[in-house]
């Protein structure tokens, strides 16, 4: 038996396989040993060496079975993948080993010692995450301050608006333009009196209590319905050949894109009360949905133009060799194709949007991370934070996550289509 | 005829003055109604519009200075102490940011499926948790974890890190302005060196080891002060000091406060993410063809890298980069929401609080973040038109 250690080669491909794999697998066991079992079997070790054991032992080990072609496909695809370098082997075995480590313990605190079951603070004995303040919470997280009774009214307005959303895809084309119409204009001003109340016999619910994951909801839905003819209309504006408008414009997107949400936010609770009538009073919830309008309707002008500017100039040409006038052009020839063009632009947006609502506890509106905030400082239950983090963490990801896989949908079917 | 091209003509401009003589109306109108406004609930209240308060005395304290500052000193001062604040929570989210973003971009292009999925999911973690929730994740949850005083977490005896924050030695230096000037000679002179190489490459087809020869000035020169300038450096670790029976604290060293950690954390985990997107999209942008050529043409792989892949890459990278780096400096406003005191906690909170002057202090507030902003850009143009032309 020749075994050439500077060079592994396809002729003594079990003898390097299988000395590779054997010393790849020491290292593991020390790695699990020393992790799961605190032993330590290469304690006989200088403390440096001895630390280092199962990296050396694993790179060598790979090294020794990295054999290009060697015709095992299992082999092969484990070479190509995690182990085409002496760096490359390195970085794998650091990752693999990381993973092994941090993982389980996070696991643990998240599920396996976790409490679920309880009412207060003191059932959370286990050491885990403590979801029974999750629980006790929910109620707040999902509809803020909002008076218990009349928490059907949110949940109506929403399954309306999801009925109504489903039922879009079913209406014949020749309505479809007039309920969209209602969806976007009629339905939002419904939908608010119904969680608002006041008239028809609804108790009235002062906006201060509004609050919770509802809220974001609300926040981001009416902004982004009301930001996108705003934006339309600024891009249309920036890319006119009229110096007035254009420049006007140019102004008011550089405006609000120059400057951070916060102090738009906090312009519209502490300066734009001077700038009314005195005695006018703006309800807070009003305020910040037009500062968040105003400020998203700058980026979606910015989304829209760069997908005007995308559209071969033939198409302005040919409506323009129609007869066309501008509004005619841009209607029913320009913005459909560049609306289009920028649905991933547009998806972007919103998903920033729904980011930013957290923000609006600047002005005292708490959605759901501000409900969080409340509920840990909560004398009952101090400490809590970690928690409620996580769990707002995780319904803000899920739905980012979802929106962005979304968007990256549509961008490939779209992409085709070309 | 003509005259009848000539009523098309006149129509056609009038069609355009209409709306602009409008909307500069509509303009005017907004601004004096507002104007108004604010003037007579200003005169109900019984202060006018100016900015003299910015020099009476502020007497409110800041807890975290780069410079001198107590509450003798003005409103114009407090400004100043923010806006050092918020420029240097942006300047370290950035350095991290940009050194996260580039390892986890280049890592997404990586063969290893492990190093390329572990960075594919940091980059979709977190993007999509909002920005404000993680620095209050940081703050309020993983840094309130951290030990007390008495059993910080030492590392090697010089800097430790507990509940109150991260304490590291003190630079002391002697001379120091001799050593800053030498560093300043050292970039200096590398932008010669560099020039020069640059020269004998296009002229001669010579190669100059560039990146070895700024590497040597910018150690050596400083290093000489050292020898010759009589520059020193002595660092003051912190020590820990008993107050009262229970009270204990470092003294001696520089305090990083949690808040400015927490904050430039989470700045940089989130736009690095980005930055990583970038990075990605511009080493992919560049055509393979280009590779080719250039392994074609006999250059060796890392001059392929530096010659060729890098500085199309960057062509690509670098404009949106910036934009997140001015994102970054926009988003360090978050600071108000735990108690960092970057400019927006510290004029628009605080000395707005005090003062009662909402117009004075929202604008100059978001002037700052305007013109910081405008800037940037017009740079940004003037890069975009200077690449641009060495593309011919």
């Amino acid at each position: 038996m020749n075994i050439n250690l500077i060079k592994p080669n396809k002729e003594n491909l079990t003898n390097y396989v299988s000395i590779g794999g054997f010393l790849v697998l020491l290292g593991f066991i020390d790695f699990l040993a020393n992790t799961f079992f605190n032993l330590n079997v290469t304690g006989f070790l200088p403390e440096k060496l001895s630390y280092f054991i199962p990296i050396i032992f694993g790179t060598i080990g790979l090294y020794l079975i990295r054999i290009e072609f060697s015709g095992n496909r299992l082999l092969d695809k484990i070479n190509t993948n995690f182990n085409s370098s002496n760096f490359n082997a390195i970085l794998s075995l650091l990752v693999i080993f990381v993973l092994i480590k941090f993982v389980p313990p996070l696991l643990n605190w998240f599920i396996f010692d976790a409490d679920f079951i309880g009412t207060k603070k003191e059932d959370c004995t286990s050491g885990g995450a403590c979801w029974v303040f999750v629980k006790v919470w929910l109620n707040r997280f999902v509809y803020g301050m909002y008076p218990d009774a009349e928490q059907w009214r949110i949940n109506a307005a929403f399954l309306i608006l999801f009925f109504l959303v489903g039922a879009s895809f079913f209406v014949p084309v020749k309505f479809k333009k007039y309920f969209l119409g209602f969806l976007l204009f009629i339905y939002p001003i419904i939908g608010l009196k119904l969680i608002g109340g006041g008239d028809f016999g609804l108790k009235y619910v002062e906006t201060g209590a509004w609050g919770g994951l509802s809220l974001t909801f609300i926040v981001s839905a009416f902004a982004l319905i009301l930001c996108f003819p705003i934006g339309m209309f600024l891009a249309l504006g920036r890319r006119s050949n009229l110096p007035a408008i254009k420049y006007s414009s140019i102004g008011f997107i550089e405006l609000w894109r120059g400057v951070p949400l916060i102090t738009v936010l906090f312009m519209s609770a502490v300066m734009f009360p001077m700038f009314l009538p005195d005695g006018t009073y703006v309800d807070k919830l009003i305020r910040v949905l037009i500062a968040i309008t105003l400020f998203e309707a700058a980026y979606m002008a910015e989304v829209i133009r760069g997908g005007l500017q995308a559209l071969p100039k033939g198409q302005y040409d040919a409506a323009k060799s129609l007869g066309m006038g501008y509004w005619r052009m841009h209607f029913l020839i320009i913005l459909p194709q560049a609306l289009k063009l920028v649905i991933p632009g547009i998806a972007n947006t919103f998903l920033a949007l729904v980011k930013d609502t957290p923000l609006i506890f600047v002005v005292g509106l708490l959605e759901l991370a501000g409900m969080v905030n409340l509920a840990k400082t909560n004398p009952k239950w101090l400490g809590m934070a970690m928690e409620g983090y996580v769990f707002a963490g995780l319904v803000f990801w899920v739905i980012c996550y979802a929106m962005s896989r979304y968007s990256q949908n549509l961008e490939t079917k779209l992409s085709t289509e070309r | 005829m003509n005259l009848k091209n000539f009523k098309i003509n006149l129509s056609n401009k009038n069609k355009g003055l209409v709306p602009q003589v409008l909307t500069v109306l509509l303009i005017i109108l907004a601004v004096v109604y507002f104007t108004i406004n604010a003037q007579n609930n200003m005169g109900n209240r019984g202060i006018s519009f100016g900015f003299g308060f910015l020099s009476q005395e502020s007497s409110f304290d800041i807890a975290f200075s780069l410079i001198d500052y107590d509450g003798s000193y003005s409103y114009a001062r407090a400004f100043l102490v923010g806006l050092l604040n918020t420029i240097l929570v942006s300047v370290i989210g950035i350095f991290f940011a940009t050194i996260l973003g580039v390892t986890v971009g280049i890592s997404r292009l990586s063969q290893n499926y492990l190093i390329s999925k572990t960075a594919e999911w940091y980059v979709e973690i977190f993007r999509n948790i909002p920005l404000i929730l993680q620095i209050f994740f940081w703050y309020f949850a993983a840094l309130r974890a951290l030990p007390l005083t008495v059993d910080s977490i030492n590392f090697y005896d010089i800097s430790f890190l507990n509940v109150k924050g991260w304490y590291v030695p003190r630079f002391i230096w002697t001379n120091f302005s001799f050593f800053f000037y030498s560093v300043i000679a050292a970039i200096i002179s590398i932008f010669f060196v560099s020039k020069y190489a640059k020269k004998q490459r296009d002229e001669f087809g010579k190669q100059i080891p560039t990146l070895y020869i700024s590497l040597g000035i910018l150690i050596g020169l400083p290093f000489l002060t050292f020898l010759l300038g009589g520059v020193t450096l002595s660092f003051k670790i912190p020590e820990l000091t008993q107050l009262s029976k229970t009270i204990y604290v470092y003294q001696g060293g520089v305090t990083i406060i949690p808040e400015l950690i927490s904050l430039a954390l989470a700045l940089s985990m989130y736009t690095a993410t980005f930055i990583a997107e970038n990075v990605r999209a511009g080493i992919l942008g560049v055509n393979k063809g280009q590779k080719e050529a250039a392994a074609s043409i006999g250059l060796t792989k890392s001059q392929i890298l530096k010659l060729v892949v890098m500085p199309q890459a960057l062509r690509i990278i670098i404009p949106p980069t910036t934009n997140q780096y001015l994102n970054l400096t926009k988003n360090s406003s978050l600071a108000a929401a735990i108690a960092y005191p970057d400019i927006v906690l510290v004029f628009a909170g605080t000395a707005l609080m005090q003062t009662g002057r909402a117009i004075e202090i929202i604008s100059i507030t978001m002037l700052t973040y305007l013109s910081l902003s405008l800037s940037i850009s017009i740079f940004m143009n003037w890069y975009n038109k200077k690449m641009a032309i060495k593309e011919k």
